[in-house]
């Protein structure tokens, strides 16, 4: 652990985005995750990796209180974000999801045109003044997410009409143009091809610059081109969190190394 | 070839059977429609066949002259005054016309005066008073006025009464038929399309061939607006809190439960509750169709919550996820992404409620709405108070026809299912319009 220590002090520069310590999530009875504690940085990709059913998704949703919509599950530990409790019962979840954005696991258009997909988040917070800031506003999000070209054409049908890989771009676009401060991405690359990917990738670099990217990814190599910190989830714990590169190159713990080197998950 | 094991040119075991299996699936399924199809088409032909003739009304046309002397004797046009002139005092005058009718046409016959009277439907005398008092300048004039015939010479001209049937029926005689005939004949009885069916209020017992649909029509419309005005609302926010809003509990598990059961209640109980509720307590005035509204608003309440409930249940959860995600409150995500998806469930749902309601009978016996309404509800006067007024609905006037002696009010009986059977009909239509125009907007 010494060496994380190091990477940390020479980023005392950078400025914590989100502070997480000792969550535990239960649904029910049975935890999810247990006492985790991570610290995400801002203008920086953070990348969540580990086995199906490691507790990945669950510790994204809380970052966002997603989870307030589950009946069953009980969020305990505390998570900062710029320093203030987001499960303080002065928080308006609302408020907050607008400042967190998230692109779901599985790709969940609103059954409406692509224009209004894209649209919808805008308009509710009022961030367009007119129809030609709207008009932009959609444009720019398509555009990041690589999917104007194919739709340009036919903004006004239905977004549940678009393929698999074409839906998660959609949704993509619809999370940038709330321009939220953190963008919760859980895998998002799941079912595109690996142009869109690269493209995707290309995206999350440039959200970097201004927002603080968390990303739950089964690809290895993906992780390791894009993040600059990863956190491999074991059966509902953090086993180890860190650089990138250190993570990749001289994993501290065995489980990492085995996953990393394709020996379990 | 023959050494090639498992060929897929030769059906094996296994999938013959299955095969097999679903051709017998397939045949049970033709089978089913076969039977629900000409059950159905058996229903229409025993109805249309039975109810196509009451909109269809046999007419006579006379000249008919309106002596001052008989009919306002002071000559002052007083209404008063000539309101009391009765029916009775109009009778000899549309037998007289049509005596004259008939001389003028060379026809000859061994019928009695009142046997001739006879042919003109009781109502029309009813019908002339009427006329007259309200267009007083005609008296002194003749004028030319289709009467109605009466109930059995209408029989004749649809078929249903013959001259067999004639010879042993005390009210009409072969040799009456065989007069109407040479009137037909000649274009004085004329048998056309029936719009009093549709508007006349209920008649007598004696005059089928006045019975129309009129109040009944009216009482319906009024109580589908009732229903449609507060089930539809009530219905839609009850669903909405219990289904999105509503904290998983005890207690909203015993309401669900409740509402389930209130959908499975008969009729009937609805009945006695509006009974005990809007008349006897709340003093609401028996027959109204304010208190028929209410009744069946109570009766179509659970099925609209369950499929409202059902079309928000099909939405599915991820929407609301994704609305939330973008920092949508609860109510947008509801109101903006999870009800549009829903809307053509929950239309659907209360056109059934509303054609489940539109075709009650029993609640409404309970609450007086049987009784006998001779004429259209004054549904605004100050004295009824808004909604106040007896009138009866459809499914009450077929019962109401249907346990009356004169067959004249069979045909009417059919003919009123018809009618219901084409509000209906129409009401299916316009859900699925609804239906359509929300589905393109997604
Ligand atoms: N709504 C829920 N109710 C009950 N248990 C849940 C729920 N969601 C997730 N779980 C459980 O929590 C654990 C963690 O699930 P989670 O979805 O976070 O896994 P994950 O790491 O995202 O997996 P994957 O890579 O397959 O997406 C799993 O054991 C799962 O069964
Ligand atoms: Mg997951």
């Amino acid at each position: 652990m010494k060496d994380t220590n190091l990477a940390e002090s020479v980023d005392t520069m950078v400025r914590q985005k989100i502070l997480a310590r000792n969550v535990s999530v239960h649904y029910g009875e049975t935890y999810a995750i247990k006492d985790v504690s991570v610290d995400i940085v801002a203008n920086a990709v953070t990348a969540f990796i580990g086995p199906s059913g490691c507790g990945k998704s669950t510790f994204l949703r809380c970052l966002n209180r997603m989870n307030d919509t589950i009946d069953t599950c009980r969020v305990t530990g505390d998570i900062r974000i710029d320093g203030e409790d987001i499960y303080d019962r002065k928080v308006d979840p609302v408020q907050l999801r607008a400042k967190v954005g998230m692109v779901f696991q599985k790709p969940n258009p609103f059954p409406k045109s692509i224009f209004d997909n894209v649209a919808y988040g805008p308009k509710i917070h009022g961030l367009a003044r007119n129809k030609a800031e709207m008009d932009n506003i959609v444009e720019d999000a398509l555009k990041k997410a690589a999917l104007w070209n194919e739709v340009k054409d036919r903004l006004h049908t239905p977004g549940t009409g678009l393929s698999g890989g074409q839906q998660q771009r959609l949704c993509i676009a619809r999370a940038i143009a709330t321009a939220p401060e953190v963008l919760l991405m859980d895998e998002p690359c799941s079912a595109l091809d690996p142009i869109a990917t690269a493209q995707i990738e290309e995206l999350i670099q440039e959200l970097r610059q201004s927002y603080c990217v968390v990303i739950v990814t089964h690809s290895m190599q993906q992780a390791a081109r894009i993040s600059q910190k990863t956190a491999f989830f074991h059966m509902g714990s953090l086993v180890e969190f860190g650089e990138t590169d250190r993570i990749f190159t001289t994993p501290a713990d065995p489980r990492t190394e085995s996953y990393i080197t394709g020996r379990i998950g | 070839m023959t050494d090639v094991l498992n060929s897929l040119l030769v059906q094996d075991d296994r999938t013959r059977r299955r095969n097999a299996a679903e051709v017998r699936f397939h045949a049970y399924g033709l089978g089913a429609i076969g039977v629900a199809v000409l059950a159905l088409v058996l229903l229409l032909t025993s109805v249309v066949s039975s109810g196509i003739g009451a909109f269809r009304q046999t007419y006579i046309t006379l000249e008919i002259p309106l002596p001052e002397e008989k009919l306002d004797k002071s000559g002052r046009r007083d209404s008063a005054v000539m309101a009391r002139v009765t029916t009775f005092g109009y009778a000899p005058l549309l037998r007289d016309a049509l005596l004259a009718t008939m001389a003028q046409k060379g026809l000859t016959t061994t019928l009695s005066d009142t046997d001739i009277a006879g042919i003109i439907s009781k109502e029309a005398a009813a019908t002339m008073r009427d006329h007259v008092l309200a267009n007083p300048d005609l008296i002194g004039s003749t004028v030319t006025l289709d009467v109605l015939a009466e109930g059995r010479i209408d029989g004749y001209f649809k078929g249903r009464v013959t001259m067999e049937s004639a010879e042993l029926d005390g009210r009409t005689s072969p040799e009456a038929l065989r007069i109407v005939q040479l009137l037909a004949d000649v274009g004085v009885i004329e048998t056309r399309f029936n719009w009093r069916f549709l508007t006349a209020p209920d008649a007598s017992d004696q005059r089928p061939e006045a019975a129309g649909l009129g109040v009944a029509i009216f009482g319906s419309l009024y109580m589908m607006l009732v229903v449609l005005v507060l089930a539809l609302p009530i219905g839609v926010a009850t669903s909405i809190y219990l289904e999105e809003f509503a904290p998983r509990n005890r207690l909203s598990d015993l309401i669900e439960v409740n509402i389930s059961n209130l959908a499975a209640v008969p009729s009937i109980v609805f009945g006695i509750l509006g009974l005990a509720i809007f008349i006897n307590f709340a003093g609401l005035r028996q027959s109204s169709p304010l208190v028929g509204g209410l009744v069946l608003t109570l009766m179509t309440l659970p099925t609209i919550i369950i499929s409202t409930r059902a079309a928000l249940k099909s939405v599915p959860p991820s929407i609301r996820d994704a609305a939330l995600a973008v920092g949508a409150s609860k109510m947008q995500s509801v109101f903006h992404h999870v009800l549009p998806p829903a809307a053509p469930g929950i239309l659907t749902g209360t056109i059934i409620g509303l054609a489940q309601a539109l075709g009650e009978t029993a609640p409404l016996l309970l609450i007086g709405m049987v009784a006998f309404v001779r004429d259209y509800p004054a549904a605004f006067t100050a004295e009824a108070g808004l909604f106040g007024e007896a009138a009866t609905a459809l499914p009450v006037q077929v019962f109401n026809w249907t346990q009356r002696a004169d067959p004249g009010f069979a045909e009417r009986a059919s003919g009123a299912i018809i009618m219901l059977l084409v509000f209906l009909l129409a009401m299916n239509t316009v859900a699925i319009l609804l239906r359509r125009r929300f589905e393109r907007r997604w």
